[in-house]
């Protein structure tokens, strides 16, 4: 449904995405998951065909983004990172607007409305005022702007931000409801929103794509990192030179220091809690905690984000 | 067609929800007013001092003509006041859509960037129409009252329309290069005032330049209008004016999006 390929775009000298390629099948709910700055709103622009990237191409329900833009926009459904609101329209009459320049058919049009309405949850403000309204309000009246043409594809960038608990709970299932008939990428930098909605999670940093799985996929992957957590009766630099013995260790850090007892998590490529534990012991060294834990997605996100300071 | 009605009809929203529609509009339907009422006072008075006159020295009453002596001087005044005001009104039509990012809405949408641009052009063209509104009801209570030719209050209306379109277009333009209101409306002014004077320039200028600037000058063309000539020349020359500030507009829009 979705094949971006080697899109890059740069602002000046700087690329804000640099090669970024990826699929996304009919019906699949993507995740574009990144910290602030890594490309996901550059991509999603140019996607929507908002702007032309700098190198590469798209294709979206089978039309280039540089051959057949108006295509592309006919079939599309956007969130943007701000909602595009007219703040002195009532809600109903924006969305008539929407509906209009979305080519809606006029006497489908109130139909579109009240579905959309429905969806998101507005029913209770359709009437009001939308600068009246709240954030979590008006994020929900541009998602029902996103969804009045019936789209096949749905790009939402960071669809939950500014809304309250409940809300959020709300506007996932919704979007994984929405998945199977439309295709969706959304952005975001919240892990547990990938791992509730997305069936597939494509990670950036720095423009560049670091790693593209299922959220499974990507936990399994990376299981080949192994997080010890060991309490030792040490004091100072005391354990360095035992982390250092080991190749296996590809960061530690000194979590907590409470009464000479140090806490620190250790992460590794395989699990070496044995070796380890006779280490301590055999440099004389009191041990009093030695587990391991599996990385969340959130950890394995930062691993991937993060520039690792190896030991 | 459709999609430039839908903007059209949006932008026409925007006026009527914002103060700022109900403050231009009574801001030229006072302006106006007063200078309606001064123009037609000192009118009055000419006459009547002239009526004294003949009276004392037994000769006959000097011919006063409504059209000549003050329909046609109102019509520069309408002119000209709407040089300061309608920037006001072409200021938002495009920054505030760059302001508050909906612009991702427009250019995500199935919209070419002609029903954006076309759509707001006309939006604040029937808007300045509305705006004069007031000056046809003025107008109107010499025609309760006296006896003027109609016809060139038709053609000095048309003049303004054209004239007001030119100025839009042009203030249009403007407001696509900024997303501040302020900027687009002080831009829109000099823009305005700049086609307004270059005709003065001409004074100074060398024959073959004079022409130019005499043709460039939009008020040059409102002067035939202003006297009850419709010319389709001046009429070509507006079309034509406002033509080319559509096209601008739509051009800069799309280097702006193509760079963005
Ligand atoms: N109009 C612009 N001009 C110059 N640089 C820009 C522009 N827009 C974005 N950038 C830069 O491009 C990079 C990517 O930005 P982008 O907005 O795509 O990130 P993001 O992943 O959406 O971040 P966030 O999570 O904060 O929304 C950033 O370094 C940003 O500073
Ligand atoms: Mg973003």
């Amino acid at each position: 449904m979705i094949q971006v390929n080697a899109l890059t775009k740069y602002y000046g000298e700087k690329a804000a995405i640099d090669g970024v390629t990826f699929q996304v099948q009919k019906g699949e709910v993507l995740g574009l998951l990144g910290p602030n700055g890594a490309g996901k709103t550059t991509t999603m622009r140019i996607l929507t065909c908002y702007m032309p990237p700098t190198s590469g191409d798209a294709t979206i329900a089978g039309f280039n983004i540089w051959d057949e833009p108006m295509e592309i926009k006919r079939r599309l459904g956007y969130l943007p990172e701000n909602p595009p609101l007219y703040t002195d329209l009532r809600v109903t009459e924006y969305l008539e607007f929407v509906a209009k320049i979305k080519e809606v058919p006029k006497d489908r049009i109130p139909s579109a409305i009240s579905s959309a309405v429905e969806k998101a949850g507005l029913t209770d403000v359709v009437n009001k005022v939308i600068g009246h309204l709240s954030k979590g309000y008006k994020q929900r009246v541009g998602l029902a702007q996103a969804l009045l043409n019936d789209p096949d594809v749905l790009i939402l960038d960071e669809p939950t931000v500014g809304l309250d608990p409940r809300q959020i709970i709300e506007i996932r299932e919704l979007i994984k409801a929405l998945g199977g008939e439309h295709t969706v990428i959304l952005s975001t930098h919240i892990l547990p929103e990938v791992e509730m909605t997305c069936g597939r999670v494509v990670i950036i940093n720095e423009g560049k794509v670091v790693a593209q799985d299922t959220p499974d996929g990507l936990t399994q992957r990376l299981k080949g990192t192994e997080r010890i957590i060991l309490e030792v009766k040490a004091d100072g630099q005391q354990m360095e030179p035992i982390f250092s013995r080991f190749p296996q260790i590809t960061r530690f850090q000194l979590e907590d220091s409470k009464n000479g007892v140090q806490k620190y998590v250790v992460e590794t490529t395989e699990d070496i809690r044995n070796e380890l534990a006779k280490a301590v012991v055999q440099n004389n060294i009191d041990l009093f905690e030695l587990h391991s834990e599996s990385l969340s997605l959130e950890e394995i996100f930062l691993h991937l984000t993060t520039k690792e300071e190896v030991a | 067609m459709r999609k430039t009605l839908a903007i059209f009809e949006k932008e026409m929203r925007h006026f009527f929800y914002s103060p700022i529609a109900y403050i231009v509009i009574a801001l030229f339907a006072v302006i106006t007013g007063v200078f309606f009422y001064l123009y037609l006072s000192s009118f009055v008075q000419a006459m009547i001092m002239d009526m004294i006159r003949s009276q004392q020295f037994r000769t006959t009453p000097q011919k006063f003509n409504v059209n000549l002596q003050l329909i046609r001087p109102y019509f520069w005044n309408l002119a000209l006041i709407s040089l300061f005001v309608l920037p006001l009104v072409t200021m938002r039509l495009y920054s505030e859509e760059k302001k508050n990012g909906t612009v991702e809405l427009l250019y995500t949408s199935p919209l070419t960037i002609t029903n954006i641009v076309l759509g707001k052009f006309l939006a604040g063209l029937f808007f300045y129409i509305i705006m004069l509104i007031p000056t046809m009801l003025f107008m109107g209570l010499l025609f309760v009252y006296g006896n003027p030719e109609f016809l060139p209050v038709v053609s000095g209306y048309l003049g303004l329309i054209l004239l007001g379109g030119a100025f839009i277009a042009g203030g249009l333009f403007i407001s696509s290069l900024t997303e501040n209101q302020i900027i687009a409306a002080i831009g829109g002014f000099g823009l305005a005032l700049l086609l307004w004077v270059i005709g003065w320039a001409a004074n100074f200028a060398g024959p073959g330049m004079a022409s130019v600037l005499n043709y460039l000058s939009v008020i040059n063309h409102f002067e035939d209008f202003a006297q009850g000539v419709i010319d389709t020349q001046h009429i070509a020359f507006y079309l034509l004016f406002m033509t080319l500030g559509v096209y601008l507009t739509m051009r800069s829009v799309e280097s702006i999006k193509w760079r963005a």
